[in-house]
């Protein structure tokens, strides 16, 4: 975390009545104060989670100990680029999941760190195949391997991009037969095909972690964020085994009605 | 600035703002969010667990957001969303949306003849969304609300309705595509691009590469972000109740934004959460403003 002051922090000239400076330096106080003590309300938080990820682990929270995995179809994980270099600490992630019975896992850091990386950690994993080689020998459905898809940025609002062009490009050879001139009209079901038709054929995360620093997906692809349920775990170096399964049980607690 | 009258007595009225002040003139020693978006959910269960009659949590939800808008516009944010009708709530019973309509329509009416309390704060009211599928009375009162309030700066409100992101990501393609056409830039590398995509087509193999529709691509990412609905994009996105999606939201414009989801239900939101979620702004200013930086 690193405070900057804002507007409100005016220059001080050293020319403006006294009262003025004391009061700017006295505001500061109070502002640099009230920080640190959600500084230290957050870090009470974190040693609260840290043991009780430590108790579910250890097996003494019985409520955590049976999961129904089924019910995660699709897990997304979202780590902070910078630390996704910890790439022994995301290899212990995976195996957590891998061992929970999670059958098909996105990974995202938005500069693709984690893809650069993506032979060492596929190989890391015991029983895992790559979710592209998955869809061509159409083992998706298959239970036995957990997929592993890896995405970055530009699998994002680019990939929207792409497709959108896909659309455009439809629209003008039917324009060019000349049958009607109506204007561009595009569905939602025709954006799935033609995002498909480009190679992105991830579906809908059930459950999307967040590793790091701030609760924010940090561009993880929009059009597969509609009724995910996003769970922030806090930076990736205090991962722990009983936060993971604390928020996969919470998500299978979770009703949703879709906006009705 | 009052947007309402309270039941309070004024003396409790007028410390209350003076604490307020005292309050935001610590915030402001630091950077404030520019653009706060909500999500006003738990009305239904507000009414239900306060055994309220039907609409009465939406009524006790518009109060709530009358005084979150104050706590904004008080506090110097300059932009405020509220996703105030999904085109998911479409599919709930007839009478409920029937209900949510009248109540739009009463508050947009009330707004109109309002017009100078709203001028006079210079507060801006856009209603963003697929506008065609609100009823006639409700579409045309937004409209006249939003051309009375169009001059205005000071504070921007923008009312989601019949809105969803998918549905917006959707109509930037259209409109992409239609600003493309009126510039007659597509020529040579439209006939490129088809050519490609007949091929594809052609050998079955439906999948086109990627590096060829870059160097044909018409729409650019600048064109969509350009046609999205909402502008610029939130820096905190508050949904109460709890729930921790998004529901078809804001997911384009929610790349760096921080999103907080205290458990109290719509019509007990409070300062306390406006100032958390500044405070928390506060806190990771830094991180993301290098995180846009990195994604520009």
């Amino acid at each position: 975390m690193d405070l900057k002051p804002g507007a409100g922090g005016q220059r001080v000239n050293r020319f403006v009545d006294p009262f003025a400076q004391i009061s700017y330096h006295f505001l500061q106080f109070l502002w640099r104060t009230l920080h640190l003590l959600v500084s230290l309300w957050y870090l009470q938080v974190s040693m609260v989670q840290m043991i009780e990820g430590f108790l579910i682990s250890s097996g003494l929270v019985k409520r955590y100990g049976a999961l129904d995995i089924d019910k995660v179809r699709y897990l997304a994980i979202v780590v902070d680029s910078e630390e996704a270099y910890q790439i022994s600490k995301v290899i212990q992630l995976l195996k957590w999941v891998e061992d929970m019975g999670v059958k098909h896992l996105c990974l995202y850091d938005s500069k693709g760190v984690l893809k650069t990386n993506k032979k060492t950690i596929m190989e890391s994993l015991n029983n895992a195949m790559p979710f592209e080689e998955a869809v061509e020998k159409d083992v998706l459905l298959d239970q036995k391997q957990m997929t592993v898809e890896f995405a970055s940025s530009s699998d994002g609002k680019e990939a929207i991009t792409r497709a959108a062009n896909v659309l455009f490009m439809k629209y003008l050879k039917y324009a060019k037969t000349g049958v009607g001139k109506e204007e561009p009209c595009f569905t939602e079901d025709q954006m799935d095909e033609a995002l498909k038709a480009i190679g992105y054929k991830g579906p809908e995360p059930d459950l999307l972690l967040i590793y790091g620093p701030v609760r924010c997906h940090l561009g993880f692809s929009p059009w597969r964020l509609r009724y995910t349920e996003m769970v922030h775990m806090g930076p990736l170096r205090y991962m722990n085994l009983g936060s993971l399964k604390k928020a996969i049980h919470r998500f299978t607690t979770v009703q949703q009605n879709y906006g009705t | 600035m009052e947007l309402y009258n309270g039941e309070r007595p004024s003396v409790f009225r007028l410390l209350g703002k003076y604490m307020r002040k005292g309050l935001y003139g610590i915030l402001t020693q630091g950077p404030i969010p520019t653009h706060l978006a909500f999500i006003l959910d738990g009305n239904r269960r507000f009414a239900k667990k306060h055994k309220l009659p039907e609409g009465g949590g939406h009524k006790a939800g518009f109060l709530a957001l009358l005084n979150v808008l104050t706590y904004c516009y008080e506090l110097g944010v300059k932009y405020a969303t509220i996703y105030a009708f999904s085109i998911d709530n479409f599919r709930r019973k007839p009478h409920e949306v029937q209900y949510v309509m009248d109540l739009m329509l009463e508050k947009i009416e009330g707004m109109i003849m309002e017009e100078s309390i709203i001028n006079a704060y210079d507060i801006c009211v856009r209603f963003v969304g697929n506008l065609k599928l609100l009823s006639e009375p409700v579409k045309t009162a937004a409209d006249q609300s939003m051309r009375a309030t169009a001059n205005n700066s000071r504070f921007v409100l923008l009312i989601a309705v019949a809105y969803s992101s998918t549905d917006e990501i959707v109509h930037a393609v259209e409109e992409s595509s239609k600003d493309k056409l009126n510039s007659n830039e597509v020529c040579n590398n439209g006939i490129e691009a088809e050519q490609e995509f007949k091929e594809a087509n052609g050998t079955g193999n439906s999948v086109i590469p990627v590096q060829k529709t870059e160097s044909y691509s018409g729409i650019k990412l600048v064109d969509l972000e350009k046609n999205t609905y909402i502008n610029p994009y939130p820096d905190v996105l508050i949904r109460t109740s709890g729930e921790t999606r998004l529901s078809n939201y804001l997911l384009w414009q929610t790349t760096n934004c921080i999103l907080y989801s205290p458990y109290a239900l719509w019509p007990e939101i409070g300062l306390r959460h406006v100032v958390w979620s500044v405070i928390n702004f506060q806190r990771h200013y830094s991180y993301l403003e290098k995180h846009k930086e990195y994604l520009k």
